[in-house]
């Protein structure tokens, strides 16, 4: 009885992530700052799954740093929102499926929103019909990218070339997993898994092979913070959150952190350098930092795509310790190639973090 | 109409106070208070109790600057309350009236407007690379100047469309799409919010 209890409360916090015919929405900080990462996404999609995911022109931000840094009202939030939706139902899509986890969160309220307040739907179609003469119906199913890839994780898993597995010992690589909080702490029912135990990504790093570290601070925010990153000044906010967690991560000692919110992936990644930098504390092994990947890198290495092709050369912390655990064949000498192998020469090394 | 009346007209202050127990699971979730001496707990109180004084000193404050919009609270108070959307109602009537003039954090609001808010202006996203250099961003490391520096190179690498037309990663967004989005900036209130903060920072 205990267990079938257990699985009916799992089941109210599974999610219906539909299958094919995806209407892909762009973030506005992954594509700068991890720009492989949105393009694995459609690469893996298009040729690993035979999916079919539009990519349009049209989209524009959705407002959210600026929503959550209280720069603009909200009601301007849900007309650009009613935008997307129109642009999705304009390309004939129904499945709506943002990059980025603010985004994916933004949508989610709007739409809560709407329901709980019908006044507020009615002056969405009035402004934005006012702005651009568009109207709009609502996304048959609303899913973050990280849920198409879970969905999808078996799949990937069947096409595998490399696993989660640490080529030394034979071990299961240690990840630590970080959930974007928008992704769930908002709507719990929207995420698989809810907010307390959400599964998007441990259940992708179970199905490669890997072992989830629990540690005690696995659930705190990255410290984006919004205004207490934009503004220079409020930056040691969002640093000392990130290094709440690594202190906290570091004695379990994972081989990489995998994030499904793209300011997640950075802090985590760019704090470990200014922590080294300024301090001298490194959180991997021998001077080095503990890789952070996007969940698009992890299924693009586990399919066995080059990591440099991936743009993992674009992060601050190495990730070399992680290809050599993973006994991954690449070729050092095209990391910092540029197009059609150009030179461009190759990044300064900081003072403190081997890389 | 006194100050707890406008609160009451925001959709993000009616969802965010139903009745605030007092408890503090909010303050023990928050990162912001980890961080700063910021307690979302006294902020679901005060506009709880409804004093305008108190109400107006919390609209002249830092205090409403400090939350991170993580929505942590949201996922755990046990009465359904969420202090993030309190603050974020509260921080608009702020602007609103001006009031944020009055604080430092308030007035960074300033520089928030003519980053985020001119980057949505002039590229139709929040961030672009472009705009990010290591003065601002010292935290990017050696890495970003490598990237900067080579962006052209490095983004046709990947498969990216920088400052190109039509689909894909980094592409510039028509002219037609941004006409659109200014249409609804106009229309929804955000240049209006975007005049206000010069014009108020302006005065003080």
């Amino acid at each position: 009885m205990k267990v079938e209890g257990k699985q009916r409360l799992w089941n109210e916090y599974q999610k219906d992530i539909a299958d094919d015919h995806y209407y892909f929405a762009r973030s506005c900080i992954r594509q700068n700052f991890f720009p492989g990462s949105e393009i694995a996404f459609l690469r893996i999609l298009k040729d690993y799954l035979k999916k079919d995911v539009f990519d349009d022109s049209h989209q524009t931000t959705c407002t959210g740093i600026a929503y959550h840094s209280a720069l603009i009202p909200f009601e301007t939030t849900r007309a650009v929102v009613a935008r997307q939706f129109s642009l999705m139902n304009q390309a004939g899509y129904e499945n709506f499926v943002p990059s980025c986890v603010t985004s994916f969160g933004v949508y989610s309220e709007v739409i809560e929103t709407w329901h709980h307040f019908p006044e507020t739907l009615a002056q969405a179609r009035q402004q934005l019909h006012e702005a651009t003469g568009r109207d709009f119906s609502f996304p048959e199913n609303l899913v973050h990218t990280s849920d198409i890839i879970y969905k999808h994780r078996m799949e990937i898993a069947r096409q595998s070339r490399y696993r989660l597995i640490n080529h030394y010992t034979g071990e299961p690589l240690k990840v630590v997993e970080h959930i974007g909080c928008h992704y769930a702490k908002m709507f719990p029912k929207k995420g698989v898994g809810g907010a307390e135990f959400p599964s998007v990504l441990s259940g992708m790093i179970e199905a490669w092979g890997g072992a989830v570290i629990d540690y005690p601070e696995r659930r705190h925010c990255c410290g984006f913070g919004f205004r207490n990153y934009i503004i220079k000044e409020n930056r040691g906010y969002s640093l000392s959150n990130s290094k709440l967690k690594f202190d906290s991560m570091e004695p379990y000692k994972p081989d990489f952190i995998v994030a499904n919110c793209p300011g997640c992936t950075y802090f985590l990644d760019r704090w470990q350098y200014v922590i080294a930098e300024t301090t001298g504390k490194t959180y991997g092994a021998e001077g080095y930092g503990i890789p952070v990947l996007t969940y698009e890198e992890m299924a693009g290495l586990v399919l066995g795509l080059d990591p440099w092709d991936l743009g993992m050369q674009l992060h601050q912390v190495s990730v070399e310790s992680l290809l050599d655990k993973m006994s991954i064949q690449y070729d050092p000498t095209k990391k910092h190639s540029g197009y059609m192998n150009e030179n461009i020469g190759i990044p300064e090394k900081p003072d403190f973090l081997k890389i | 109409m006194g100050l707890i009346e406008l609160l009451k007209k925001d959709v993000r202050f009616q969802e965010g106070l139903t009745a605030c127990i007092n408890c503090g699971t909010c303050t023990a979730i928050c990162p912001a208070a980890h961080f700063y001496n910021y307690d979302p707990r006294i902020i679901a109180d005060t506009v709880q109790r409804g004093n305008e004084a108190d109400i107006l000193a919390l609209l002249e404050s830092d205090t409403i600057w400090y939350c991170g919009e993580c929505l942590s609270c949201k996922t755990r108070c046990p009465r359904n309350n969420t202090p993030g959307y309190i603050v974020q109602a509260l921080r608009n009537l702020s602007q609103e009236l001006g009031c944020f003039t009055k604080s430092e954090r308030g007035r960074q609001q300033l520089d928030v407007k003519r980053i985020i808010g001119e980057n949505m202006i002039k590229y139709g996203y929040c961030v672009y690379l472009d705009e990010i250099d290591l003065d601002g961003h010292p935290e990017q490391g050696p890495v970003w100047q490598w990237y900067k520096d080579n962006a052209d190179s490095i983004l046709k690498r990947l498969g990216a469309n920088y400052h190109g037309n039509g689909p894909g990663t980094m592409r510039k967004i028509s002219e037609d799409d941004m006409s659109e989005l200014n249409r609804i900036f106009e229309v929804t209130g955000a240049m209006k919010r975007f005049d206000d903060i010069e014009r108020f920072c302006e005065k003080k």
